[in-house]
């Protein structure tokens, strides 16, 4: 009885939160909004929580520039985001459960490393980075926005603590036992356990390469190979005739969409994951 | 881990699994990073467009690196990340379990599951942006306080070490909380639904639900999140270097770390940044090691302690 | 509907510029790119940090043939490719690229060669600099400064130059700022705002001091910020702040001035308190009809693009008068770089658009930029027909501008100026709103510039 009331008392608080949270974050979501629907003068003014009337014109103003590649911009970043993602958190796996489930001499220098190898700030090797990939004639190329993202040591770190928490040895070599090769043991039971994992760590990888402005802007020349954030900036540097906040907001807004997709796609594996705790053990 | 028997016959696998990861690793940031390490102890930068250097210096780059404000910026850092990283983590907590708790009825759950996230898909710059527009002086937030009554002079928001800080705090609050929480989602998702179920026929009440079977079967996942909210704390750049136009104003007491390893960049002072990175990832190392060691003790009593003196904080914290 | 307007001057200017191109109008250029076109290379590379000087050549070089639609890639008449390379000035993205591509010039080949590339006043001597020698000096791609540049304003050229006096760039616009002020807070306090009478109680600082407080008995603020004056004061500097082959850094007197000057004011009341910096919201609103803000001190492209944006009343309210010192704010320099393969082109580039006057003249009545003309612009000042301006209630800005330009004393530059404007504003904005005191200010400064400049290794401070 007593456990039933406080169940609901605790369901109404968590509700009283949750909206809070909501409308904080719906808040300036909807700020961003309210500012690609109003027009440059209307920005310059202030702010206003009423949304103008300039939607569609601002969309056609970016959508239409023919100086500004923004169809082309937008599937770049999907490009690069998408196979940043995939390559991230397949590698990532593969990595953590070589650790996890083999012994081998190296085993302990390797986990030790990719840990120390972590907390190195990424603005420091820029510089040897471009360096590194003009040599190697990639500069203004797409793939060495993508390629580097095999060995994202922080990935790797979380699926190994999914695997520890989740992947019972003897489940592998049960597998073993019936036979199945090391790569398929892998791929068919390994990996679909680790789905909820990929599917957060997809997401994170997506979106932060998405959102990824420093590395991008450095390596990427021509317009037609620019990624959004670098769209973003150029429109941002534009001259002080064509400067247009209104185009700004709406590119951001324009931007946010394909992650919202990818979002609503992979959170369903995230919830799926609930069902797949019940196979194990 | 334990289980010898197979290391001999599968080892080659471990090194085949993990052989795309090493290479990439080393061509992608070994090579930049060890010319990094090697700047560090020379002069070099450019004046203008012309290059001065390298000139070997030894240790200069870091007792220079000494006398500077570094400390002081460190201890900013500090104060920033924990203004954000603690209402983080607590909310990211409580919302991972409300969301994965079956019993709790949670009206639109897909629907919060869905927005809570939103902040982290806008750009941090363009976020700052917004932020910086609405608590300008003669913004929004001011007008609506003014209006409600709540204050009668405007408040200068970032104007003072105060709100600077806690705004950063914030919008970093704001930002990370619904990643978080989708990551402890998904690690509080791998425990088995049986363990709960057992739980629940013991009578198990959700406060020691949490305690004692959720806290410490997600002891891996959340050590991940400090250690990665530790390095994300010590890389924090965007927020205050845009919300405050890179000046970490006032008098540089939201400076951070990487702000002012940026203002060497800026500077194209590969000597200096190197240092200042080298000590960066020497004490970020070191803070990651204790974290590690900390929440990956495998005395299964040692677990139970921390659990419990995790459970009087979070009591605390509470109240 | 503004935009509208502009977007449909635009349009129109833009197809009166190839139409004239098609004309092959400019003869005396002509001969000159096609005899060069066998030797030179292909490919021209402009670096630039956006559109703007791209339009003004599509506008006004006659050998334009056409543009690509995504604007990369401008085809010449005798088939000659100018490609643009553009980057955002964000985050110091331009000139890193740029720095990255001079560095390997020697190297490139000839058709990766950058040959011209642009710069703004406030880093224009970083690239001019004789020992860098990244800026062809003109008289080496055969420009004669004291015959073919005499019509241009010689304060344009002072800056382009490097510290022997060779001139190293040339542009086509400058940017003499005026005062521009309220109409009806004019008429409140003044009882009239007829210009003549304005410009003289705002025509030196002290005589503006009392007219401030004139204003702020009335309510009203003189300017919005102390960043406003900045310009002014920065711009008559007796001695740069670094001189060549020094590490010392020197802070003007001047610059102590405004420092003073700007914490005086603002404590008297005559800035609003509230508006901090420039380019930021409160700063906008400041421009608009509830602003209790008197003047903006704004060049052309600042009346005509920021202030005329935030205006929400009706056109006519302000008006432009002479300001309290002439100075000059902005401006894009064009430099031919050293190496480049194609010299012909781009003397002819640099000539057609800074030193002919009917094309600037064209820019000027289509983008309102004023133009690096002296007799033209004079022709402007007098051509009310063709330059008065709406949202000045009918008056002829030009009028205005013409002799600020011709005044304006540039302060001797060196390649720290960027860094140097942008730190010491930041230093002492806390000053000014009482979080540091003014020692604690200096030092930030001295910690923040040497942290931008490594070399810099002693300040000197005025006082």
């Amino acid at each position: 009885m007593k456990s039933k009331k406080e169940k609901q008392g605790q369901s109404i608080f968590a509700h009283i939160v949750l909206i809070l949270l909501s409308f904080m974050c719906l808040f300036f979501f909807y700020i961003l909004i309210v500012n690609a629907t109003r027009s440059h003068a209307d920005l310059q003014k202030g702010f206003s929580a009423l949304p103008g009337k300039y939607f569609l014109e601002n969309l056609k103003n970016v959508a239409n520039d023919g100086t500004f590649p923004m169809f082309r911009g937008i599937i770049n970043s999907v490009i690069v985001s998408g196979c940043s993602a995939a390559l991230c958190t397949y590698f990532s796996s593969l990595t953590a459960y070589g650790l996890y489930a083999y012994d081998f001499k190296l085993k302990k220098v390797a986990f030790t490393f990719i840990m120390a190898i972590l907390v190195m700030p990424t603005q420091v090797t820029a510089m040897g980075f471009l360096r590194l990939i003009t040599n190697m004639g990639m500069y203004d190329s797409l793939l060495p926005l993508i390629i580097p993202s095999i060995a994202s040591p922080a990935v790797f770190y979380f699926m190994y603590s999914y695997l520890q928490s989740s992947l019972p040895l003897s489940l592998v070599e049960a597998a073993r036992i019936d036979g199945c090769g090391e790569f398929r043991i892998f791929n068919q039971i390994v990996l679909p356990i680790m789905k909820p994992a990929i599917a957060v760590q997809a997401i994170f990888t997506f979106v932060g390469s998405w959102n990824n402005y420093f590395v991008p802007a450095l390596v990427i020349q021509s317009k037609n190979k620019m990624t959004v954030p670098v769209l973003i900036a150029t429109l941002r540097g534009a001259d002080y005739m064509n400067f247009d906040m209104a185009k700004i907001y709406m590119m951001i807004t324009v931007a946010i969409v394909p992650i919202i997709i990818i979002y609503l796609l992979l959170s369903k594996y995230i919830i799926a994951g609930v069902t797949l705790g019940g196979v194990k053990e | 881990m334990k289980k010898k028997r197979k290391s001999i016959s599968y080892a080659k696998w471990g090194y085949f699994f993990i052989l795309p990861f090493f290479l990439c690793y080393f061509i992608f940031s070994l090579i930049p990073l060890a010319d990094t390490i090697r700047y560090s102890f020379f002069e070099y930068y450019r004046s203008g467009i012309k290059e001065i250097g390298p000139n070997f210096v030894g240790m200069q780059n870091y007792f220079s690196l000494l006398d500077s404000d570094m400390i002081k910026y460190g201890i900013n850092t500090l104060i920033l990340w924990v203004i954000g990283f603690i209402p983080q983590i607590v909310i990211a907590l409580l919302l991972a379990v409300w969301f994965t708790d079956i019993r709790m009825k949670i009206h639109c759950k897909q629907f919060f599951k869905v927005v809570i996230y939103l902040p982290n898909l806008i750009m941090a710059s363009a976020f700052a942006m917004l932020f910086f527009t609405m608590f300008s002086s003669n913004g929004p937030v001011n007008s609506i306080l003014m209006s409600l009554g709540i204050i009668h002079e405007r408040i200068d928001f970032l104007g003072s070490v105060f709100g600077t800080r806690s705004l950063i705090g914030f919008m970093n609050f704001l930002m990370w909380f619904g990643n978080t929480t989708i990551m402890l989602m998904a690690a509080i998702m791998g425990i088995s639904v049986d363990i709960f179920e057992a739980s629940e026929l013991d009578g198990c009440n959700s406060i020691k639900r949490f305690f004692y079977i959720i806290l410490p079967l997600i002891r891996p996942i959340l050590a991940y999140t400090l250690i990665t909210a530790i390095i994300g704390g010590l890389q924090m750049f965007d927020v205050p270097q845009i919300l405050t136009n890179g000046q970490g104003s006032p008098d540089r007491t939201s400076m951070t770390l990487i702000m002012f390893l940026n203002s060497h960049l800026k500077s194209k002072n590969y000597g200096m940044a190197g240092a200042l990175s080298v000590y960066l990832f020497i004490v970020s190392g070191i803070l990651c090691f204790i974290v590690y060691k900390m929440t990956n003790d495998n005395d299964p009593d040692g677990s139970k302690a921390a659990a419990r003196k995790k459970a009087r904080q979070e009591r605390r914290r509470r109240k | 509907m503004k935009k509208k307007v502009i977007a449909a001057l635009l349009a129109t200017a833009m197809c009166a510029g190839t139409l004239t191109g098609c004309g092959g109008g400019a003869a005396k250029s002509e001969g000159g790119a096609e005899q060069a076109a066998a030797e030179e290379g292909k490919v021209i590379n402009i670096y630039s940090w956006n559109e703007e000087f791209r339009e003004r050549l599509e506008a006004v070089y006659p050998e334009v043939e056409k543009t690509s639609d995504d604007g990369t890639v401008t085809t010449l008449k005798d088939g000659t490719e100018i490609h643009w390379i553009i980057n955002p000035n964000q985050d110091g993205v331009y000139q890193q690229k740029l720095d990255e591509a001079l560095l390997k010039q020697a190297d490139a080949a000839a058709d990766d060669k950058v040959d011209i590339f642009l710069s703004e006043t406030d880093y224009v001597n970083k690239y001019t600099d004789a020992d860098a020698d990244v800026a062809m000096p003109l008289t080496d791609l055969g420009i004669d400064s004291e015959a073919d540049l005499a019509d241009q304003y010689s304060f344009t050229k002072t800056t382009a130059s490097d510290q022997n006096g060779v001139q190293r760039g040339s542009t086509w616009q400058c940017c003499p700022g005026l005062l521009v002020y309220r109409r009806d807070i004019a008429n409140d306090v003044f009882g009239t705002d007829d210009p003549e009478v304005v410009g003289e109680k705002v025509k030196d600082w002290d005589t503006i001091k009392a007219t401030a407080e004139e204003l702020k008995a009335k309510g009203y603020y003189t300017f919005s910020s102390y960043a406003d004056t900045f310009r002014l004061y920065g711009n008559s500097i007796e001695e740069s702040w670094v001189k060549p082959g020094e590490t010392t850094l020197n802070v003007d007197q001047k610059i102590m001035d405004w420092v003073n000057d700007s914490k005086e004011w603002l404590d008297a009341g005559y800035l609003d308190k509230t508006v901090k910096g420039q380019w930021n919201d409160d700063w906008n609103k400041a421009m608009g009809s509830k602003s209790k803000v008197f003047a903006f001190l704004l060049p052309a492209w600042g009346i005509d693009f920021v202030l005329s944006k935030n205006w929400d009343g009706e056109a006519g309210s302000w008006a432009v008068t002479n300001p309290p010192q002439e100075y000059n704010w902005g401006g894009s320099y064009i430099h031919a770089c050293t190496g480049t393969d194609n010299p012909e082109h781009v003397k002819d580039i640099i000539l057609a658009l800074t030193a002919d006057k009917d094309n600037l003249l064209k820019i000027s009545k289509d983008y309102a930029d004023f133009t690096n003309t002296t007799s033209g612009m004079q022709e402007a000042a007098k051509d009310d027909a063709n330059f008065s301006s709406e949202f000045l209630g009918g008056q002829n800005p030009f009028k205005y501008f013409a002799p600020v330009a011709e005044n304006i004393q540039i302060a001797p530059l060196s390649a720290y100026d960027q860094g140097c404007v942008e730190l010491i504003q930041n230093s002492f904005s806390d000053y000014f709103q009482g979080k540091v005191d003014y020692e604690k200010a200096k030092v930030n400064f001295e910690t923040a510039i040497k942290e931008r400049y490594p070399d810099i290794t002693e300040i000197k401070w005025a006082e």
